[in-house]
């Protein structure tokens, strides 16, 4: 089985899939990518089922070297930096499938966060509770350490690029509830722009903007469920964006939830940037799902080889950047 | 507002249903009910659901099912729901001898005017429900404390509460599964696992279960503890 060392297991990084479903009843997280399109984009560059586990990183890259190959990654993300085969480096892109042999090192940058390393056949690891999604908090998991083997399958064919899957702009989505709050805080909130703290994690983005006022019955509620993408509103009036790793209850009132469409959204916001919210209804939201499955749709079919394709020149004129970064 | 249970949108693939908004056995036990008609009559699409004190969360396919549709079939099997759920019964160890086991004992008994040994043998004459679970992967929330045992939690959560920490606040009891911050107070710790992954089912307690505390000295403590580490 095609094999790979952890030389330097970078920073923020874990190994995520689709989610771990069914134990919300006994208090444990869904976890997963925060952003599954582009987990599902990494497995599809790497040639890998695209419900297959990947790598998430949310601050440094991890430094790979291939102990058994070949072995294709799909690097998705702002990445780039050098693979080493024969002791010949090489610079290389993201957005693509890279098909790597034995020996052969990759040291990758990330630019902004995240980004997805997915690996052919799909990367192995120990299933827990039917995920293979890290909870290191509950000992589903744990971090990666240098001298890790990573295993996966094989590699054959071409490598591919795409251009890089958009994530989507304006104002985050959301369906007001489940608890009430007066017309007036609802207004606030949709018409503020929110600053996400450095306080922010896989479990939510703590916000920071006007504070929000109650209704009669106050910032406190007997516990009910939540999930990911849930907007708690604390006695403080600073909202809590909740993501992957978020509890499976909790006893603040909540403003409302992002919709399933705009999920995927917030695992692109960092620490200093500001974010919007937009009341939708349910006819709004599936009409989004839609759009969102057709835009995946799409990306696939503008996959291709990466042979004759001029990866200078995207540099250089800065498409993938322009493409990423937005603004 | 209308009649409970109402439904309440947690997104657009997840909805809550409210049985009341008050901490009341009541509530809960029709939480449970519902769950337990749910195991029998979930239609497709719906995916998951976790019972909470007073309410219900439902997730699902918005794909497969509608949140009108889904409304119309909550307040329908609410109505028809009748069968009390099986939980089980659970007798827990638990211990006060160690370091730092019992940290806030003394406090909590002094405040309602108990001898520690009247507070600990009261407290393990109470029949616990398991109400939800939440907060932390395997942490139940035991219902069921008495006014003459409770204190309130503390007016500055710990920074780091002890894996196994036995707990009291506000009229319920836990047991902390891992360490983490918490603001109740430590009236003991269990050597059992709240939560193993090893297992065919991760958490020691279930919603709809019932739970009574039995003290155990250091000795059997330090045992149970090894024979949990396995």
């Amino acid at each position: 089985m095609p094999r790979l060392i952890v030389e330097n297991p970078g920073l923020g990084v874990s190994i995520q899939d689709k989610g771990r479903f069914g134990f919300r009843h006994l208090g444990v997280p869904v976890s997963g990518a925060l952003d599954q399109s582009w987990r599902a984009a990494a497995n599809c560059l790497a040639g890998a089922p695209e419900d297959a586990a990947v790598l998430e990183i949310l601050l440094a890259a991890p430094v790979l070297r291939v102990e058994r190959g070949p072995v294709r990654l799909g690097l998705v993300g702002a990445l780039s930096g050098v693979f080493t085969r024969d002791g010949v480096e090489e610079r290389i892109g993201c957005w693509r499938g890279l098909l790597l042999q034995t020996g052969d090192r990759l040291a990758l940058k990330v630019f902004r966060a995240p980004a997805y390393f997915g690996f052919s056949g799909g990367l192995d690891a120990a299933v827990f509770l039917g995920s293979r999604s890290t909870y290191a908090r509950a000992g589903l998991g744990r971090a990666l350490a240098a001298g890790d083997a990573l295993c996966c399958g094989d590699a054959d064919g071409d490598d591919f690029f795409a251009p890089p899957l958009a994530s989507g702009e304006g104002a985050l989505r959301f369906i007001p509830g489940p608890q009430d709050f007066p017309p007036e805080t609802l207004a606030a909130f949709a018409g503020a722009r929110w600053t996400v703290r450095a306080e922010s994690d896989r479990m939510g983005l703590r916000l920071a903007g006007p504070c929000l006022a109650h209704g009669p019955s106050g910032a406190s509620i007997v516990s009910d469920g939540v999930t990911p993408g849930a907007i708690q509103v604390p006695g403080d009036g600073q909202p809590i964006l909740l993501r992957a790793d978020g509890q499976t209850s909790g006893g603040y009132a909540k403003i409302g939830c992002v919709i399933s469409a705009d999920i995927d959204r917030m695992a692109h916001f960092l620490p200093g940037e500001t974010l919007a919210f937009v009341a939708v209804d349910h006819a709004e939201a599936a009409r989004a799902r839609r759009q969102k499955r057709d835009a995946f749709a799409e990306w696939r079919q503008q996959r291709a080889p990466v042979g004759g394709f001029d990866e200078g020149r995207l540099w250089s004129e800065n498409l993938i950047g322009g493409a990423i970064f937005g603004e | 507002m209308s009649e409970f249970p109402t439904l309440h949108p947690l997104g657009d693939a997840a909805a809550t249903l409210r049985f009341g908004v008050a901490l009341d056995a009541g509530l809960n036990a029709r939480a449970h009910v519902f769950c337990a008609a749910l195991a029998d009559l979930a239609p497709p699409g719906l995916l998951e659901w976790a019972p909470a004190f007073a309410s219900v969360t439902l997730w699902y396919d918005p794909d497969a099912l509608g949140f009108a549709e889904l409304e119309v079939f909550c307040r329908g099997l609410a109505a028809s729901a009748q069968a009390p759920p099986a939980g089980v019964f659970r007798e827990l160890p638990f211990c006060v001898e160690g370091d730092f086991f019992a940290p806030d004992l003394a406090e909590v008994a002094q405040a309602n005017g108990l001898t520690l040994e009247e507070w600990l043998a009261r407290f393990c004459t109470v029949t616990f429900d398991v109400c939800m679970l939440g907060f932390l992967p395997g942490f139940a929330y035991l219902g069921g404390l008495p006014r003459e045992l409770d204190a309130p939690r503390l007016a500055t959560p710990r920074k780091n509460v002890p894996e196994r920490s036995v707990a009291v606040a506000d009229g319920m009891c836990a047991a902390y599964p891992f360490a983490s911050p918490g603001g109740w107070r430590l009236i003991g710790r269990t050597p059992l696992k709240m939560f193993d992954v090893r297992g065919s089912c991760p958490a020691l307690l279930a919603p709809g279960d019932r739970v009574r505390w039995r003290l155990v000295g250091l000795e059997e403590f330090s045992a149970l503890e090894a024979q949990c580490r396995g």
